[in-house]
């Protein structure tokens, strides 16, 4: 495999060497997520918010269990997201056998908040920020999908109880070996770092909105009301002050870890080993591996099921690497519409009048 | 690795009631939707999860003034092409219907692109780089190579009948033609370049009609062009535009039933909703006018204008479907996570 074709896909050993940083420039850096330790806190969303001066993106419930910031965007470079998975948990007793079932509460509680959510303007979404008020109408019974009423698995009775499995996420960035928004990024606003992440500089993008397209992982998002791009800087500044991002900073179970790559990735194999070893089997690994459709990711994770459920991709690939065939295939079709003009006017010129 | 049929997928789908509610955020299920004759059909989705339903992908950022640009830089394109040759071969008329359509096709591009921008008054600074991976970047360039001589060639056409004695009317007339032809040179690459750079994005509704979009949108591009002479130029001059036209009509007709094959699961968002209105709305105008080039447009003027018309509404309703159908593919989980994981399980078998 020659390093030519790597420029756009596939492994690369230097990528802050590659982008044209001088041989002395600092390792390679990243997070490595442990997904396994996740408490589900938010601290670093928090940290993330204050150090960058992310303004905040509106105070709503969103029914995702305690999820309420969605996903990745503009106003959110940290994500923690949450899965309830009804789950029989094989050697544990939760210790709800002989236990009353039935919702949670009672239903008149249900029938009470139910209308008020359903006659709500967005749906329930003003929760926590104003109040919901009694409809003028009870109209078509709407499920919003809210998860305080019932538990997953409560209405199947008492022999069909689980147990819950609650996952948590931190998401972020990937800073990929071969990022999409970079790639396409027509004025040069977003760049490598000498610390191998992508940083968009936001004295020079014009918010085209290409880099949103482009990012096999829905990351980067425009900011309404700004107009152009934003998304975690891995914390530059800090980074360039020698200290780690906020994010890390925060983490108070070290779900979040900074540090060199080429270490997060020892560290990384080192606790799926030791997972696996104690029974965690579906413990994996996500963005470790530099042979995947981006290159490996500088901010990969450990993850206890398949990376969809979390929200994230299964198996990305940075448009870059068929841009040589896309090319070709462009010229191709140029070619053809440039003959057919040509053969237009020549067939018009030999051949008569039509 | 557990897959569709693990313990978790198999206990969601048996429960009911909230829980059930539940687990239809948590994966797909069954669709019921219209087939293309109007029958409903039940199609089972290939199995898939996902976060609550959410959207993998940021949906595109760029609104319709993208769209409208695909069609217009596509005008702009087709319309030198035919102005160039009407000008080599003394069709004065066709001539300048394609030098006027040129510029007003890239007058309205320059204004559709630089007002989608996040912040418009930045837009030169896509003249600070020239980048070969970003499709945009080309793109730019491609586009000023072509904007600066067709709009030379165009002013050419609008000098007042009293100033083209003047010392720079003549000057102006005498570089018109080379001007001309430089246009034409770089038009085929602004009726392309386009396909690219929808393609080279993670929108599946784009990057999976990578092999196919350059050939659908320089057929529309020619179709377009061809199109207008037919509209403005009279029957005796716009012969080679009815072959251009005709040509174009054939090959984005051709190649979008092809791309539509290959497409996968993500064929349906090119099928469904709004995209699959425009599409459809789309086929009927560029084979009507298709029709009415080939059979009837030599013959008449009025049969002409109204095939050119009809192409011109196929091209832009092409170019609207092509963008509506990205839009709707980011916003599906299923058509990252499906396809994704088609292909995994592909790999992983050979």
């Amino acid at each position: 495999m020659s390093a030519g074709r790597n420029r756009l896909a596939g492994p690369l050993d230097d990528v802050a060497g590659e982008a044209g940083h001088p041989a002395d420039h600092p390792p390679r850096v990243g997070f490595f997520t442990d997904t396994s330790i996740c408490i589900g806190c938010k601290a670093c969303e928090v940290a993330c918010k204050e150090w960058n001066d992310v303004p905040e993106d509106g105070l709503d419930l969103l029914g995702m269990s305690f999820d309420n910031t969605g996903m990745l965007g503009a106003n959110s470079w940290r994500h923690v997201a949450f899965v309830e998975q009804p789950r029989p948990l094989g050697h544990q007793d939760p210790g709800l056998v002989g236990l009353p079932t039935g919702p949670t509460g009672d239903g008149a509680m249900t029938e009470a908040v139910q209308p008020r959510l359903r006659a709500a303007e967005r749906g329930g979404s003003e929760l926590g920020t104003s109040p919901l008020h009694e409809p003028e109408h009870a109209g078509r019974v709407q499920d919003l999908g809210m998860p305080a009423f019932t538990r997953p698995g409560e209405a199947a009775g008492p022999d069909g109880r689980t147990d819950v499995r609650w996952l948590m996420a931190s998401d972020v960035c990937k800073h990929c070996t071969h990022a999409g928004c970079l790639d396409v990024c027509p004025t040069g606003a977003l760049f490598r770092t000498e610390f191998g992440t992508v940083v968009v500089q936001q004295d020079i993008c014009n918010g085209c909105g290409y880099c949103v397209s482009a990012c096999p992982y829905g990351v980067i998002d425009r900011r309404p009301g700004d107009g152009r791009a934003q998304k975690c800087t891995l914390c530059y500044d800090r980074l360039r002050g020698g200290l780690e991002p906020a994010c890390a900073k925060a983490c108070p179970t070290d779900s979040i870890q900074y540090g060199e790559l080429d270490e997060l990735r020892e560290r990384a194999d080192r606790r799926l080993a030791q997972l696996h070893e104690l029974g965690v089997t579906e413990a994996r690994l996500y963005g470790r591996d530099p042979d995947d459709g981006v290159g490996g990711d500088g901010a990969f994770f450990l993850l206890l099921d398949e990376p969809e459920v979390y929200g994230l991709p299964p198996d990305p690939v940075v448009p870059t690497r068929d841009a040589v065939a896309m090319w070709r295939r462009a010229g191709a079709a140029a070619a053809a519409f440039a003959l057919a003009g040509v053969a237009a006017f020549a067939s018009a010129a030999f051949g008569g009048r039509r | 690795m557990s897959g569709p049929h693990d313990p978790v997928t198999a206990e969601r789908s048996s429960e009911r009631g909230s829980a059930g509610r539940e687990a239809q955020m948590f994966q797909g299920s069954m669709r019921r939707r219209r087939g293309r004759g109007g029958e409903p059909t039940v199609v089972p989705d290939a199995e898939f999860r996902s976060y609550y339903g959410r959207p993998v992908l940021k949906a595109p950022v760029w609104e319709w003034k993208i769209a409208a640009y695909l069609f217009t830089g596509g005008l702009a394109a087709g319309s030198s092409v035919v102005a160039a040759g009407a000008d080599l071969t003394g069709r004065e008329k066709l001539r300048r219907a394609g030098w006027l359509g040129a510029l007003g096709g890239l007058l309205a591009s320059l204004y559709l692109l630089v007002s989608d921008l996040g912040r418009p008054e930045r837009f030169h600074h896509m003249l600070r780089v020239a980048k070969p991976t970003s499709p945009m970047s080309v793109g730019t360039w491609i586009l000023t190579a072509f904007g600066a001589p067709a709009g030379l060639a165009a002013v050419a056409e609008l000098v007042p009948r009293r100033l083209r004695r003047t010392w720079p009317a003549r000057l102006l007339r005498r570089l018109a033609r080379p001007a001309g032809l430089a246009a034409a040179a770089t038009a085929p690459g602004v009726a392309s370049y386009t396909a690219v750079l929808l393609s080279h994005t993670a929108v599946p509704g784009w990057n999976e009609a990578r092999d196919e979009l350059p050939f659908v949108f320089t057929g529309s591009a020619a179709a377009s062009g061809g199109g207008l002479g037919m509209l403005c130029a009279p029957v005796e001059e716009a012969g080679p535009a009815r072959v251009f036209a005709a040509a174009g009509a054939t090959a984005e007709l051709a190649a979008a039933a092809v791309m539509h094959r290959r497409l996968g699961v993500v064929a349906e968002a090119h099928d469904t909703g709004r995209a699959g209105r425009l599409r459809r709305a789309s086929e009927v105008a560029t084979a009507a006018g298709l029709a009415g080039t080939v059979l009837l447009a030599g013959r008449s003027r009025a049969a002409g204008a109204a095939s050119g018309l009809a192409l011109l509404a196929g091209s832009a309703l092409q170019r609207f479907a092509v963008f509506e159908a990205g839009m709707a593919s980011t916003k599906d989980p299923r058509y990252v996570v499906v396809p994704q994981r088609e292909r995994g399980a592909a790999s992983r078998g050979s």
